[in-house]
C-alpha cells in the first residue's frame, strides 16, 4: 500500500513485484494452447519420413506456432528454474553462477530449436 | 545487533516440524511433483531441440536419432517426458483455479490434487495408445 506521504516522497514498491508471477502465468496460458498442438503434431509425425516432416513443419502456421511455443517455453522454464535455484541455493556466488547458467541454457535451447525450425522451413 | 552476534556464536535454532514428520498428503505430493516435472521438462526441452535439429540436419542423422528414441530406454524417456508434460500442465491448470481464489477448501484441494495425478496418467496412456495404434504396434495383438 502506498500512503500519501510515500507518494509525495516517491517511495513505495518498485512496481516490479508481480512481474515474474504475471509472466509465468502468461506463458503458461500460451503453453496451454501451444503444447497440446506440438504434442499432437509430433505424435502424428512420429514415424513419418523426413520429406513429410519438412513439408508439415514448413507450413507457415505450423512453423510460427512452433517458434512462439519455443519462445514461450524458454521464458517459462527460465523463471521456473530461477525460482528453484533461489529456493534451494543460498551461497551467493554459486547462486549467481547458476542463475547465469539458467539464462544461457534457456536462451541457448530456444535459439537452437528456433534455428532448426527456420532451417526446416527455408533450408534446402 | 552486530555486536551481539559477533560475541555469541549462533545457536542452533529449533525448526518447526516439516517433511520428516508430516504424514504425506496428496496436495503436498502433487506440489513437489509439479516442481520435479517442471525441472525434468527443463532438461527435456533439449529433446525437442535435438529432434528438430536432427530433422534439420539431414535424413541420415534424423534416422539415427529416431532410432535412438525407438529403443526401450528411448521409449521410457519419451513416455516419461510426455507424462511430465501432461502432469505439469494439469498442475498449472489447478494453479489457475487457485489463482482465482476458489477451490481452496480442503475437499476441493484434495479433489483437484487427486485429479491431477489420475488424469495425467489416463491422458498419458491415451496419448500412447493413439501413437501405438497409428504406428501399428497394436496389430501384433489383434
Amino acid at each position: 500500500m502506498i500512503t500519501p506521504l510515500k507518494r509525495v516522497r516517491g517511495l513505495g514498491s518498485a512496481k516490479k513485484g508481480p512481474d515474474h508471477f504475471v509472466r509465468q502465468r502468461l506463458t503458461a496460458a500460451a503453453n496451454l494452447v501451444l503444447v497440446p498442438f506440438a504434442v499432437g503434431l509430433i505424435a502424428t509425425l512420429a514415424g513419418a519420413d523426413l520429406a513429410t516432416i519438412k513439408a508439415t513443419i514448413g507450413q507457415p502456421v505450423v512453423a510460427i506456432a512452433l517458434i512462439v511455443l519455443i519462445l514461450s517455453m524458454a521464458v517459462h522454464m527460465r523463471i521456473g528454474m530461477q525460482i528453484i535455484v533461489e529456493d534451494y541455493v543460498h551461497a551467493e556466488g554459486v547462486k549467481l553462477l547458476l542463475l547465469l547458467a539458467n539464462t544461457f541454457f534457456s536462451a541457448g535451447v530456444a535459439a537452437i530449436a528456433i534455428f532448426a525450425v527456420l532451417k526446416l522451413s527455408f533450408g534446402a | 545487533m552486530a555486536e551481539a552476534s559477533s560475541k555469541q556464536p549462533a545457536r542452533e535454532r529449533p525448526l518447526s516440524p516439516h517433511l520428516q514428520i508430516y504424514r504425506p498428503q496428496i496436495n503436498m505430493v502433487m506440489s513437489i511433483f509439479h516442481r520435479i516435472t517442471g525441472a525434468a521438462l527443463y532438461v527435456g526441452s533439449l529433446l525437442l531441440a535435438w529432434w528438430l535439429v536432427a530433422a534439420a540436419t539431414g535424413p541420415q542423422y534424423f534416422d539415427f536419432v529416431n532410432g535412438l528414441f525407438a529403443t526401450w530406454p528411448g521409449m521410457i524417456v519419451l513416455v516419461g517426458f510426455s507424462w511430465a508434460l501432461i502432469h505439469h500442465m494439469l498442475g498449472g491448470l489447478r494453479h489457475f483455479v487457485w489463482d482465482t481464489g476458489s477451490g481452496l477448501d480442503i475437499a476441493s484441494v484434495d479433489l483437484l490434487s487427486w485429479s491431477t495425478i489420475v488424469l495425467s496418467l489416463l491422458l498419458t496412456a491415451g496419448l500412447w495408445l493413439y501413437i501405438a495404434s497409428e504406428r501399428g504396434w497394436l496389430s501384433a495383438w489383434q
